[in-house]
């Protein structure tokens, strides 16, 4: 009897050995033997009854053996085939990992808004609201309540689109903050972005710009509070360690008056090709409102002081990126557009 | 404007480097553009003795032993006709830098390296050098002018450096000067603000003169526009002499491109330089009537300037006359009637003041800028006029080429040029910069700026020079402080004064980013263009003569004609945008514009036109259709929270059959559709294109939706797909419409497939849509949904003849 439980321990491991390539077969090898009708463990149970009652205990504990190593045996191999199976699958869907991507692109925004909303964002958690006013202005809005009348020498600074003797094409988003000062009571902090228009296109000119102007308008605003609020705006664009540096100008909304220029990012004042050797870049123009522009918007001059600034965000923007000719931001060509993706 | 820093120095002490006193200019607002050496491009030029001089046979050439002191001993070859033993000269040594001379040896090609060389065997170690090579003009030192050597004095140190004996040692400051500085258009201006600047004493020239008893009996002067010319001054100047100015003089106006002419038109120049103050002299003989009149210019009346070019008047125009005829047009040039001339025996002086406004016009509509226009549209001061006079005639006097009369006319409108008092206060001042400046500081720089300051208390008097027309109230005054204290003093501050304010973006302009974004998020680039276009635009999308967006605003002034109107549609920018785009190679791609259009309420303007946000989207390439521009249209009403219905339309610049108005609510706000392919011939486009143009203000004005939750069904959704066949003019919108309106269960409907073909009748075509049914509160009985279905295909069998295909 037992030289029967060895043939069958036997025919098992000769069965896995030659007939168990796959699971499916692994099955059907499992089925012969442990099949708990036909298989032929199963049958060995049956003649249990045609065993001598002592020996029967025995048999029986044998064939329980028999069957438990053969249960063990079966799991092994079908782990083995399990894992046999999953690597020649995979190994069926090796690809080539450089080939091109698939996908929709993503597009920009144009470089001069996402430097746009970079300023917004800097200038919002100063507490500024953002105002944009019309492109079409009248002569009082953009000069003469700006404390630039007909005879100003002041309008010679700016060559002026004209649409009729009283309209124009703004030339300055200051425009935008007489509106503001006459429809607004202090204390006022806006920020009008905007484009604007000047008689000019050569190469470094474009007829049109855009600028931001920021306004703020409350009592005792002095020109230490412009220059720490250049110094926030600048490390916040350029970076923590640039500074600002203000020297003065002229402009007829302002007095006194600034141009501001910013410690080169570049080279860090050091003297480089961007800065011209200066360590500085001139980026704004700025100053305290003029008294009479206050007044001219029903403001009390001897109340309330304010402070004005005006960026140009082309010029910002190229500088930040690197672009080397304005006109490249008003052409729309797609391989200037998909290169800032500083949204 | 160029400043010489010798001439700098007539009026100032200036102890320090050009480069610093750049730097101290820049720090008080006057930028220096360029800052130059006169001999820049010559170095390593030293005074030379020739000792010995013989000629090389059968050449015009000469060799010579030259002794340079400390530099040598060189033996250097010479063809100049002048060149001399026991003359000095300039050498040239080796590894000098000179400018090159073309073979008429007066006309410079550029700057050359002195090298050792051999001429006709004889070795050369150097070159002796004329004024041309030196850049040294007769104007600048005697003898420099000769074509040939430049001999130098016989007591030039040998071996000494040639730059500072023939003043290449010099510096030119290019300053740029603020509109409201016009007292700084001069020497003398920028004398006054280096004086301040570097604490120095201003040194006034000399403005005296002795008046003889010879007057010009019966002059007069009459101002007929006062308003255009609030002074005018005139003095008679007799027995004049015309000459050469004096060396000193002529040096000062050849530094600054000033080619002297006579002395008393080189005083005239030189005034102008000095004290910015335009000045003009008439040569009495040619003066008819014995008379000046300052009068508008009749219409069409004729003037030859200086220069020989006539120029047709209009009364815009300030005219000086005679007593009969204009013989100057008023700060720009004179006459050529009344020029100076070598035989001029008397002479009529005039230092006036012309409005800017009127000379900016006169100078604009006639095309001519002169130094004395550019003067006057910056503004000249009273002050300056009177004392330029009296400067003129002291130089007059100096250079002894004239005898001042006792004739002087002064006719004005009661302008004082006396200094003004002026009261402000030492805090308020203060406030203005955010800093307490010390007060001895305040006193120190307006007394350097000639303000005479008197401190009491708070209170500051100053005493405003008439030449200071731009100090009008304290912040002026804050200003000067500052500028000369410096601007590195103030101390950084983050407005610790102001009330707190909330900042950020409004709803509209956060509304309008988002749909950026989502546009974005789509694949399409957002671009910028000009807020003008061409009429040729209005051509290019075929609008009909009639229609309301040819109604353009123009520009009284464009750039050119493609830059003339203002845009009313952003269209044609955007299919230009395409065709650059293609020509440059890029044949697919998604671009939108977030723009303005703007539609007069009347032309000529007279009241603020509508300005629109508007967007358009244009896309291009193989990939693009109908539908994918559609899918862009959905992006951004999902964007807004709004929904869009669609309908056939037809427009000039779109394909007939692939276009679709927009519409929001029932309001039509938009377009969308192929590019039609005559407009798309004219751009020489590559690929089909497709644009969309929607009204944004509308949008984001009209339906401001908030985000909102919609709690999730309770019951599952139950979808059934139905394959409809109909005939083919019906459109799949009318078919949706028609489900949607049968049951107000539907969730969704969704095509998914189109059939036209051999399976069904030829003039029908097959669509299949998925029909998604949801619950509400109650869940659907057993025969719900069939219910549902049957009323459907009810209604479509009705209303449309539509039969479920079998």
């Amino acid at each position: 009897m037992n030289d029967r439980l060895t043939t069958i321990r036997q025919e098992i491991l000769d069965g896995i050995e030659q007939h168990a390539g796959t699971r499916a077969s692994a099955f059907e090898l499992r089925k012969q033997f442990l099949d708990s009708k036909t298989g032929k463990i199963g049958q060995l149970m049956k003649e249990m009854k045609s065993i001598a009652p002592e020996e029967r205990a025995g048999f029986g504990k044998s064939v329980n053996e028999l069957k438990e190593w053969a249960q063990q045996k079966f799991v092994e191999l079908d782990e083995k085939l399990k894992a046999r199976e999953l690597e020649r699958r995979y190994e069926s869907e090796k690809i080539d990992v450089t080939m091109p991507e698939k996908g929709t692109e993503t597009g920009n925004l144009h470089p001069i808004t996402q430097m746009r909303n970079q300023l917004i964002d800097v200038f919002s958690g100063m507490g500024f609201e953002v105002y944009e006013g019309t492109e079409i202005e009248t002569d009082y809005y953009n000069f003469t309540a700006l404390n630039t009348p007909k005879d100003h020498p002041a309008r010679d600074m700016q060559d002026t689109f004209y649409l009729s003797p009283e309209f124009l094409l703004r030339t300055q988003t200051s425009a935008g903050q007489i509106h503001v000062m006459e429809s607004k009571k202090p204390p006022i902090k806006i920020l009008s972005p905007g484009k604007v228009f000047r008689s000019d296109d050569d190469a470094t000119h474009s007829p049109m710009f855009t600028q931001m102007e920021g306004l703020v308008v409350d009592k005792k605003i002095t020109l230490c509070d412009l220059k720490g609020m250049l110094d926030m705006f600048v490390r916040k664009i350029y970076g923590e360690g640039t500074t600002t540096r203000l020297r003065p100008s002229y402009f007829p909304f302002t007095e006194p008056s600034v141009e501001v220029d910013v410690s080169c990012f570049e080279c860090g004042g050091r003297g480089c090709k961007l800065c011209k050797g200066t360590g500085w870049i001139e980026i704004l123009g700025a100053g305290i409102v003029n008294r009479k522009v206050l007044a001219n918007c029903g403001i009390d001059p001897d109340e309330y002081s304010g402070l004005a600034f005006g960026i140009g965000i082309e010029r910002t923007a190229m500088l930040k990126y690197g672009i080397n000719n304005i006109k490249l931001l008003f052409e729309s060509d797609l391989r200037v557009l998909r290169q800032i993706n500083d949204n | 404007m160029l400043v010489p820093l010798s001439w700098l120095k007539e009026y100032v002490e200036i102890d320090i480097t050009p480069q610093e006193l750049e730097k101290k200019l820049f720090s008080c607002g006057l930028e220096v553009e360029e800052l130059t050496e006169v001999g820049k491009n010559i170095s390593n030029v030293a005074v030379g003795l020739v000792e010995s001089c013989d000629p090389i046979p059968d050449t015009h050439l000469s060799v010579c032993r030259v002794n340079v002191g400390d530099k040598g001993s060189f033996q250097i070859c010479c063809g100049a006709d002048n060149v001399k033993a026991g003359c000095k000269f300039p050498v040239a040594l080796v590894g000098a830098t000179v400018y090159m001379t073309a073979k008429d040896h007066k006309t410079v090609e550029g700057v050359m390296t002195i090298k050792k060389g051999k001429l006709r065997g004889y070795e050369s170690e150097g070159m002796l050098c004329s004024g041309v090579e030196l850049g040294v003009s007769e104007s600048m030192f005697p003898g420099a002018g000769y074509n040939g050597l430049l001999l130098l004095p016989d007591d030039a140190p040998i071996g000494a450096d040639v730059k500072p004996l023939l003043g290449l040692d010099d510096w030119i400051f290019d300053i740029s000067i603020t509109a409201n500085r016009p007292d700084c258009q001069s020497i003398l201006g920028i004398a006054r603000e280096v004086a301040a600047v570097c604490d120095r004493e201003l040194k006034m020239p000399s403005f005296k003169y002795t008046e003889t008893q010879t007057p010009k009996e019966g002059f007069s002067v009459t101002v007929e526009a006062p308003e255009l010319c609030p002074r005018y001054i005139g003095h008679y100047v007799h027995d004049v002499k015309i000459g050469e100015s004096p060396l000193w003089m002529k040096r000062r106006l050849a530094l600054v491109g000033q080619e002297p002419i006579s002395n008393i038109v080189d005083i005239t120049n030189y005034v102008l330089l000095e004290m910015g103050q335009p000045m003009h002299a008439f040569d009495c003989d040619y003066l008819e009537g014995n008379a000046i009149r300052v009068r508008r210019a009749a219409e069409g009346e004729k003037l030859v300037t200086l220069d020989g070019q006539e120029y047709v008047l209009h009364p815009d125009n300030l005219v000086i006359c005679d007593g009969v005829k204009p013989v100057a047009l008023a700060g720009v040039m004179g006459g050529l009637n009344s020029e100076i001339r070598d035989t001029t025996a008397e002479v009529m002086f005039e230092a006036a003041k012309f409005m800017r406004d009127n000379i900016r016009k006169t100078s604009r509509a006639l095309g001519k800028r002169t130094d004395a226009s550019a003067r006057y549209e910056k503004g000249v001061d009273e002050y300056t006029t009177v004392q330029a006079m009296k400067r003129a005639l002291h130089l007059v006097e100096e250079l002894g080429c004239g005898k001042i009369s006792c004739t002087h006319v002064d006719v004005n409108t009661g302008n004082s040029v006396e200094p003004r008092t002026m009261q402000v206060s030492v805090a308020k001042v203060n406030d203005v910069l955010g800093i307490r400046v010390p007060d001895e500081e305040i006193l120190k720089i307006m007394k350097n700026l000639q303000f005479s300051p008197v401190l009491s208390g708070d209170e500051l008097t100053l005493q405003v020079p008439a030449y200071r027309e731009d100090m009008e109230s304290y912040p002026d005054v804050a200003e000067e402080v500052i500028r000369m204290y410096g601007y590195d003093h103030l101390i950084p501050a983050f407005l610790p004064e102001a009330k707190v304010t909330m900042g950020g973006l409004n709803r509209s302009q956060k509304r309008e980013l988002k749909l950026k974004r989502a546009l974005c998020a789509s694949g399409a680039y957002e671009c910028i263009h000009y807020s003008f276009f061409s009429p040729s635009d209005l051509e290019l999308i075929r609008l009909p003569q009639e229609d309301a967006l040819r109604n353009a605003i123009r520009i009284l002034n464009p750039i050119n004609e493609e830059l003339s109107l203002m845009r009313t549609t952003l269209v044609p920018s955007m299919l230009g945008a395409i065709a650059r785009n293609q020509k440059k190679g890029n044949l697919e791609g998604r671009l939108f514009e977030v723009g303005r259009i703007f539609l007069p309420r009347e032309l000529p303007l007279k009241d603020y036109p509508d300005e629109r946000e508007t967007l358009c989207i244009g896309i291009f390439g193989e990939q693009e259709n109908f539908f994918t521009l559609k899918g862009l249209a959905q992006k951004a009403a999902q964007a807004l929270f709004v929904t869009f219905d669609y309908a056939p339309v037809k427009k000039t610049f779109l394909h007939p059959y692939q276009a679709a108005s927009i519409s929001c609510e029932g309001k039509e706000i938009g377009c969308l559709g192929k590019v039609a392919y005559e407009v798309a011939e004219e751009l020489d486009l590559r690929t089909d294109a497709y644009i969309l143009e929607l009204d944004l203000e509308m949008l984001l004005t009209s339906w401001d939706r908030e985000a909102a939750f919609t709690p999730l069904p309770k019951f599952p959704v139950e979808s059934r797909d139905l394959a409809l066949v109909m005939d083919k003019k019906i459109s799949c919108g009318e078919v949706e419409d028609v489900i949607r309106r049968s049951c107000s269960h539907i969730q969704d409907i969704r095509l998914f497939d189109v059939y036209e073909g051999g399976q069904i009748p030829e003039d029908k075509r097959s669509m299949a849509f998925t029909v998604s049914f949801v619950a509400g509160e109650e869940a659907f009985e057993q025969d719900s949904v069939d219910r549902f279905v049957k009323k459907i295909l009810k209604n479509l069998k009705n209303q449309l003849d539509i039969e479920l295909r079998s």
